[in-house]
């Protein structure tokens, strides 16, 4: 008697846990990698939320590296990068993996003179000899002469960079590599380099400390970080011989500057990019997803999330420091995201069909 | 009338009655046996398995550099060159400046503690020592970033570098974030660990001893002598536990040592250490080889840690024993 109550019961909890899962409308996706993106990606969770209140998202920023390699590994469902992944690293892969350029981030040049107001402006040459450990002392001739306003003192200058990997040590690599081969050729480009000289900071926050601390100090951060610790920051030279400072609408230009010479996969580089206005150190951050998708529900989910980020989701980027996309980026974005397929079959329906689409789905299913 | 193997049963404690192998009869007592021992067993499987893993996912890496690994000196992400001996220079020197600074602090404030305060002063004391141990190692890096640093830029540094600034240890520019003041905020970590065990191993040395001392003419000084050589197995293996937790102090360490992997004679030059290069690049390891150089880095600190351990282990042994011998 007790064997067969105790099998009804565990038979109706059974029932129960299959009728929950399949009859409810709640997807829940996971994501991980890039913490540089990520203030945007938690308030765009916590938006789209309001949005779609059956979709759940998390998101873990364990860095773009083990995001890379979740996503090759099909353990989450999207993954995030800021640095665009290897040839080799999408041969290994399972599937075809897209990339989705989602916001813009810049980095500034920040640095620590006590007694010396104005802005510092930094020509190519000089940033290049800062991080090479050619130009020792603030008062040298390289520096003086872009700085004729200013009285630049006789201190050593104290390189501070970044210990742990990162993809914003990516685009300043980056940059140094485009603008100098010298650099190009000893230090190379990475989340993580051989740096010639200078000290390591761990984090933004890190970098951040210690530059605030050492007189003297220069080195890089994210926007984000110089405009809340209220940091000095450089205007750099662009390639158009211009010296710009880091603001939203100078990281977006230079966006729409490289647009002309984008690859179809938009896995490219922005730095140095050309146009007047264009701020030289800025990067894109990713998405990463499979083209083919393996679940029907999440795939379409996905997509929407995606489409709402890159249109929606733009307006919540200026607040946190985040550049939004120029609109020539996000259409090509656009179709990006309309290629991703289930089964052969595009998962992003037009506009207009759509909500008829997703009411017959639910019927359906 | 009883026969006698039934009286022999009957004396025994009732359920203590065992076969002829020496095994319980007990059923409980058996189980309890063997959990405990599988428990025991159970940390052993751990350690090694973690040397195994380790030994395993730092394949890649021992075959591509073998024992070049250990003495290169050149960490190039890029180019996927890597050698471990900035880290393990770094590793072991800040170590020794730490256990160098902390000794006489650590030392001197357990003999005091012990020997010398008054009851309430030795609780007191006692418990801020130990308040010292408890304080997470993070809470330790931002004051060093942001109190001791500075300090040691404006006050210190000048000062050691302008009276003994001929000395190798002392060249070069003063940042403040140098190996100096890892070693100093690993000093500040270890000081109560050591001191407070030092404290509790010369508490147990028995009153008789230090009277004998007294009794023979000892001053105060030399009977605290006697106990000091008493206790000094106890002592050593304080140094030990210090010493374990300075080679594996990540955090508070890598927010103050500069994180330059390059191996220097001046104590004001930055350095790494294999703990703090393995917590920062860890995450963004991004291609096979590179995860692999890190892993194969913990493994080292494992090695250079069981390596420490058991020589102060030995050290300990030949101690005690001589203590033994000296008492027999």
């Amino acid at each position: 008697m007790r064997s067969f109550v105790a099998t009804v019961i565990v038979a109706l909890l059974a029932m129960s846990t299959v009728s929950c899962s399949g009859g409810a409308d709640a997807i829940s996706l996971q994501g991980a990698g890039a913490t540089f993106p990520y203030p945007l990606y938690s308030k765009w969770i916590a938006e789209y939320q309001r949005v779609k209140p059956n979709v759940r998202i998390d998101y873990q920023s364990i860095g773009s590296g083990a995001g890379i390699r979740q996503i090759r590994e099909r353990t989450v469902d999207f993954g995030a990068s800021d640095a665009p992944m290897s040839d080799q690293d999408l041969q290994a892969a399972p599937g075809k993996i897209l990339h989705i350029p989602t916001v813009i981030g810049a980095v500034v040049v920040s640095y620590n003179m006590p007694g010396v107001t104005g802005e510092l402006k930094l020509s190519r040459e000089a940033i290049a000899g800062i991080f090479l450990g050619e130009i020792k002392r603030w008062n040298d001739a390289k520096l003086t002469s872009a700085n004729q306003g200013m009285q630049l003192p006789d201190i050593p200058i104290v390189v501070v960079h970044r210990t742990d990997g990162s993809g914003t040590t990516n685009i300043f690599t980056d940059y140094l590599s485009k603008i100098s081969p010298a650099w190009a050729e000893r230090v190379g480009k990475g989340t993580s380099v051989n740096w010639p000289t200078g000290i390591g900071g761990k984090g933004n926050e890190g970098v951040t400390g210690q530059i605030k601390q050492i007189p003297g100090a220069i080195g890089y951060v994210e926007l984000a970080y110089a405009e809340q610790n209220k940091l000095p920051y450089a205007s750099i030279e662009n390639r158009a011989g211009q010296f710009i400072k880091p603001t939203i609408s100078s990281t977006t230009a230079a966006a729409a500057g490289a647009l002309s010479t984008m690859p179809e996969d938009l896995r490219v580089s922005i730095v140095d990019a050309a146009g007047q206005q264009a701020y030289p150190i800025v990067g894109l951050t990713y998405l990463l997803v499979y083209q083919e998708q393996q679940d029907q529900a999440k795939g379409r989910a996905m997509v929407e999330f995606i489409w709402w980020a890159i249109h929606d989701g733009q307006k919540y980027a200026a607040d946190l420091f985040y550049a939004p996309l120029p609109p020539e980026l996000v259409s090509r974005v656009e179709d990006k995201i309309k290629s991703i397929t289930y089964q052969g079959n595009r998962l992003m329906a037009k506009r207009s069909t759509f909500d008829v689409l997703h009411s017959t789905f639910l019927l359906v299913t | 009338m009883l026969k006698p193997d039934e009286l022999q049963l009957k004396l025994t404690a009732p359920g203590a009655a065992t076969d002829l192998t020496g095994r319980s009869a007990n059923l409980g007592d058996r189980i309890f046996k063997s959990v405990t021992l599988l428990f025991a067993v159970g940390v052993i499987a751990i350690v090694a398995l973690m040397i195994i893993e380790m030994a395993r996912n730092s394949t890649p890496a021992f075959h591509k550099f073998g024992f070049s690994f250990l003495v290169s000196s050149i960490w190039d992400p890029v180019q996927e060159r890597f050698g471990a001996l900035p880290f393990i220079y770094g590793t072991m020197v800040s170590s020794l400046l730490a256990l160098i600074i902390s000794l006489p602090l650590s030392i001197g404030t357990a003999i005091y503690l012990a020997e010398q305060a008054p009851a309430g002063l030795r609780a007191l004391v006692s418990f801020l020592v130990e308040l010292l141990a408890a304080i997470p190692s993070v809470a330790y890096g931002l004051w060093g970033i942001f109190v001791l640093a500075p300090f040691l830029r404006q006050h210190v540094e000048p000062a050691l570098s302008s009276t003994l600034g001929f000395l190798p240890l002392f060249r070069g520019p003063t940042h403040g974030i140098d190996m100096f003041a890892g070693g100093l905020i690993l000093a500040i970590m270890i000081t109560p660990i050591i001191s407070a065990v030092s404290r509790d191993v010369l508490m147990a040395v028995p009153q008789s001893q230090r009277e004998a001392a007294l009794a023979l003419g000892a001053t105060r000084w030399e009977a605290t002598r006697v106990a000091l050589s008493y206790a000094r197995s106890g002592i050593l293996g304080a140094v030990i536990l210090g010493l374990g937790r300075a080679l594996g102090e990540t955090m508070a360490v890598t927010m103050v040592i500069g994180n330059r992997p390059e191996t220097s004679l001046s104590l004001f030059d930055p350095s790494h250490t294999m703990a703090s290069v393995i917590a920062n690049e860890f995450t963004e390891a991004t291609s096979d080889l590179y995860r692999s150089a890190l892993i194969e880095i913990g493994l080292l600190l494992f090695v250079v840690t069981i390596i420490v351990q058991a020589i102060a282990r030995l050290l300990v042994w030949r101690v005690s024993r001589g203590l033994k011998e000296e008492s027999a």
